[in-house]
């Protein structure tokens, strides 16, 4: 079991370099010149030379490279080329809604999600489980900007009860982690249900039917349990897709956290900070990933006692 | 005259399918006595398994309803029952193992944490006292390092280990009747031996009684005392041991035996029945074996024969020739 986790997290420094490389090479394959928007419209082409300079932009591509790494190694994320705060200074406070928001939606949609899957599969064929699968269809299908756009319309403008956006309070959660997480939940509903079917007409379910235990104890104790292995998988790569969601989500509700900055950050072409927002964005994917690769080995006694 | 234990009457069990129902098993009746051993044999797919789930009360999660018969287990009606009546039979009164010892354990579950959920569904004990009870069940079904396979899960067993720890499981409440539906075939022979004489062990030393489901008639032959033969979902033949396998009556049962290879016996190929049990859905009239049948009279293809009593009492027999022939002898 130690060796497994240990093997997990040794092999995310590898994976990191390698993100942090391609993650550089996209972003400065990105077409427009940093330094002639910076140097702004009427600049000289002296003056552009001189800030490209300034920026380090004339060097190699590769040596550019190696000097982000050595300024990551030293903890220096780099100033922005826009705004000339430090990187750091920028993304600090806006990364603590943006987790808030994606923590919020996360944990209602797995919860909904799961629940609604368990409930179908065994409601299987009943108006339950199409209730629920219908829920399900719909969370998949709708886009999230229009159903943020519509919730805006219903909830803030026209009953008024919630806030249209920004983040003044708790309430003014509500609205965006729900539209951030309808599609993990209608994904986790789907596949929970999948899951449990499959699992419900597996021996050990028989086995413990003949037993004499009852069918609610049947289902949690024996085939949820196992369930919960691929549950847990599937979970760890929807929080990718929470994070891509959060770009559209904090537009439509003006929130200011690190979708918002990235998008920004790109219309400006700043480097530093699209790079330091990639590279966190990825970051938090492999911690979540690594989160669940150990949770996978605590749900799985074969993984565990393989190493 | 023993003490019945197990009666079951005119069973019938349906599959819903798209297309309307198919009878997977009709007009099954059959008795076991207390302490007795009685198999159930026949080919794949002719209801044996059926019949078993049907008396556990298992279907769910299949398409399979009864829709007919009793289940009399200890003279109460098991079918008249609710669910929460029969959760205290099952695994009490009535224990079952399977053919898939490995695939039967629960895989994310320590076996103890399993066995001991079915002592805790039963029997008035705390943590402690099933634990003991499960280290207990475990030395009695001969496995050697206990407390190593108590705390071990599924995958790090073996096949035989793994059916040892399903018999103890089933065994750990001291049921009645013990339905083992095809405990060997997933195993290999010398465990398949020591399966069967851990079975027999227990049969002999806590006298519960065993319906052993099985298609091999040479574990039949060793363990039980009274056979029943069955075929497209009807029972076709049942007698004692001895009776059966000297003087089979019904064509099918003679068929089968004609199969078994013999020692000392040398043939360049096995007889086998000609052709294969017919589709659920598209059962034949009449005797169901009769196409197959190379005793196949008229009125074969065109009724049911009965399930009727031969001259030895407890043998029966479901064919119109040997009504026919029992009638020429009782005119002679």
């Amino acid at each position: 079991m130690g060796r497994y986790f240990l093997k997990r997290v040794l092999g995310t420094i590898p994976l990191m370099l390698v993100i942090s490389f391609i993650i550089f090479m996209f972003v400065h394959m990105i077409p427009g010149d940093p330094a002639r928007i910076m140097a702004g419209k009427d600049a000289t082409l002296e003056e552009i030379n001189r800030t490209r300079q300034a920026l380090g932009l004339d060097q190699p591509l590769m040596k550019q490279y190696l000097m982000y790494l050595d300024r990551m190694f030293h903890g220096d994320l780099g100033t922005s080329t826009t705004t000339g705060q430090t990187v750091a200074e920028m993304i600090g406070p806006r990364f603590l809604p943006t987790l808030t928001l994606a923590g919020c939606a996360l944990v209602w949609s797995l919860i909904i999600g799961v629940l609604l899957g368990v409930l179908s599969a065994v409601m299987r064929g009943k108006w339950e489980d199409y209730i629920g699968m219908l829920i399900a269809i719909s969370g998949i299908s709708i886009p999230v900007f229009w159903l943020g756009l519509v919730l805006i319309q219903i909830f803030s403008v026209q009953l008024g009860w919630l806030p249209t956006g920004g983040l003044d309070n708790m309430q003014s959660y509500i609205l965006p982690s729900f539209s951030l997480g309808i599609g993990v939940m209608a994904i986790m509903a789907r596949f929970s249900r999948s899951s449990m079917l499959e699992n419900m007409k597996e021996d050990y379910v028989r086995t413990a039917r003949a037993k004499g235990q009852k069918e609610s104890m049947v289902v949690l104790k024996h085939a949820f349990r196992n369930s919960l292995i691929e549950v847990v998988t599937v979970a760890g790569l929807q929080i990718g897709g929470l994070l891509a969601g959060s770009i559209l989500v904090e537009t439509v509700f003006t929130i200011p956290g690190m979708g918002r900055l990235l998008v920004d950050s790109i219309k400006f072409r700043d480097y530093p900070v699209i790079e330091a927002e990639l590279l966190l964005f990825s970051l938090q994917f492999v911690v979540i990933n690594l989160i669940v690769d150990l949770l996978y080995g605590v749900l799985n006694p074969k993984i565990r006692y393989e190493s | 005259m023993a003490e019945v234990l197990l009666e079951v009457n005119h069973l019938r069990t349906e599959f819903k399918k798209r297309k309307g129902k198919v009878t997977a098993i009709d007009d099954v009746s059959f008795h076991i006595d207390k302490g007795e051993i009685v198999g159930l044999v026949g080919e794949s797919g002719c209801g044996k398994s059926v019949t078993s789930l049907s008396i556990m009360r298992l279907l769910r999660d299949t398409p399979g309803e009864i829709t007919n018969g009793t289940v009399l287990l200890g003279g109460k009606n098991l079918l008249e029952l609710s669910d929460k009546e029969m959760h205290a039979f099952q695994g009490k009164q009535m224990a079952m193992i399977f053919q898939e010892p490995m695939t039967s354990l629960n895989p994310v579950m320590r076996v103890k944490e399993q066995i001991v959920e079915a002592i805790r569904l039963h029997l008035d004990m705390d943590q402690a006292q099933a634990l003991k009870h499960t280290e207990k069940m475990l030395t009695q079904v001969g496995i050697p390092d206990v407390q190593q396979v108590m705390n071990s899960y599924p995958h790090q067993l073996s096949g035989g280990m793994s059916q040892r720890v399903m018999i103890a499981m089933a065994m750990s409440c001291y049921p009645e009747l013990l339905i083992a539906d095809e405990p060997t075939t997933a195993l290999d022979v010398t465990i398949q031996a020591q399966i069967l004489d851990l079975m027999r062990e227990l049969n002999q030393k806590n006298g519960m009684s065993i319906l052993l489901i099985t298609h091999d008639l040479g574990v039949v032959a060793e363990m039980c005392s009274r056979v029943i033969v069955m075929y497209a979902g009807r029972i076709v033949e049942q007698a004692d041991v001895e009776t059966l396998f000297a003087h089979p009556r019904n064509p099918y049962t003679q068929g089968l035996l004609a199969s078994l290879p013999r020692l000392g016996q040398h043939v360049d190929m096995l007889p086998s029945i000609p052709g294969t049990v017919p589709d659920l859905a598209n059962m034949p009239a009449g005797c169901k074996f009769a196409p197959r049948c190379k005793y196949a009279m008229d009125i074969c293809t065109k009724e049911e024969p009965k399930l009727v009593d031969m001259e030895k009492p407890g043998c029966k027999c479901r064919c119109w020739l040997v009504e026919q022939q029992m009638k020429e002898e009782g005119k002679a």
